[in-house]
């Protein structure tokens, strides 16, 4: 089961997402290091991610978009600050053109995760930095959809379990 | 009256939050209205710095001010807290679905 807490300060515009899953670090560093795993997680229910360019290294430059229900494609790149495998990663994550480079290579949120075991499993902790209001208000327009909808099962299946 | 964009509002509502006597203020003032100069009380600061402090929340339309006799009474507008608080309970979900999917992913390949 995944145990989840989230702590939202309004006032430094973070979020500190906290979830645990029944799996060693090493395997849930998988979803972060291999591409092909992480475009199955990374997009929102209704935007499915696509990473174009994966350079998983300290410097390392990555491009992705998501594609929308009408086909509409939405671009984002990161820009890897920081990994310290398995148990660290810090990126830059912003909104590309459709030549799939940054519109505004200053406009980022800034993203630390942190994996460590906790008992047979792990907990993965994510810290998303945001530099405006305006930013976050596209990012969690991202997710608001179907999101919502997923999120409320998911809130029914952990009262139940 | 100006009329501003949800995402200007928001970065008032995001400046105002930023600071701790602001946040106090708000606190105390969304629980039952107070007077400026009640609030002043409160403070270890003048007279004039609270109230600068509740001009700022005012602009962000976090709280509102009425006449009462020859005082002003400031009031909390909750709905005003609500809506950015919403922003980031939108961004939370959207890692509430990425951690179900990575959940997903993990018991799959077990």
């Amino acid at each position: 089961m995944t145990v989840i807490s989230s702590t939202k300060d309004v006032g430094a515009l973070t979020l500190t997402f906290v979830a645990e899953f029944a799996a060693p670090v090493d395997r849930v560093w998988q979803v972060w290091a291999d591409p092909r795993k992480l475009e199955r997680w990374w997009g929102p229910p209704t935007w499915p991610a696509t990473f174009d360019r994966y350079d998983f290294k300290p410097g390392g430059a990555v491009r992705y978009h998501m594609t929308g229900p009408d086909g509409t494609k939405a671009r984002g790149w990161w820009a890897i600050t920081d990994i310290d495998e398995p148990s660290r990663l810090e990126f830059d994550d912003g909104f590309a053109g459709d030549d799939g480079e940054p519109v505004d290579p200053e406009d980022v949120t800034h993203a630390v995760v942190t994996l460590e075991a906790a008992g047979p499993g792990t907990r993965m902790t994510t810290v998303s930095t945001f530099r405006s209001a305006e930013q976050l208000e596209r990012m969690a327009e991202m997710g608001m959809e179907e999101g919502m909808r997923l999120a409320m099962g998911q809130i029914d299946a952990i009262l139940a379990d | 009256m100006v009329v501003d964009s949800g995402v200007a509002d928001a970065d008032r509502v995001f400046h105002a939050l930023a600071d701790a006597t602001r946040r106090d203020i708000l606190t105390r003032v969304i629980r039952s209205g107070m007077s400026v100069s009640e609030l002043a009380r409160l403070y270890p600061m003048s007279f004039a710095a609270v109230q600068k402090h509740v001009v700022v929340l005012e602009r962000a339309a976090l709280v509102s001010k009425t006449r009462r006799g020859r005082e002003q009474i400031v009031r909390g507008e909750v709905e005003a807290l609500r809506r950015v608080a919403r922003l980031l309970d939108a961004y939370e979900r959207l890692w509430r679905h990425r951690a179900a999917a990575i959940e997903e992913i993990l018991e799959e390949e077990q």
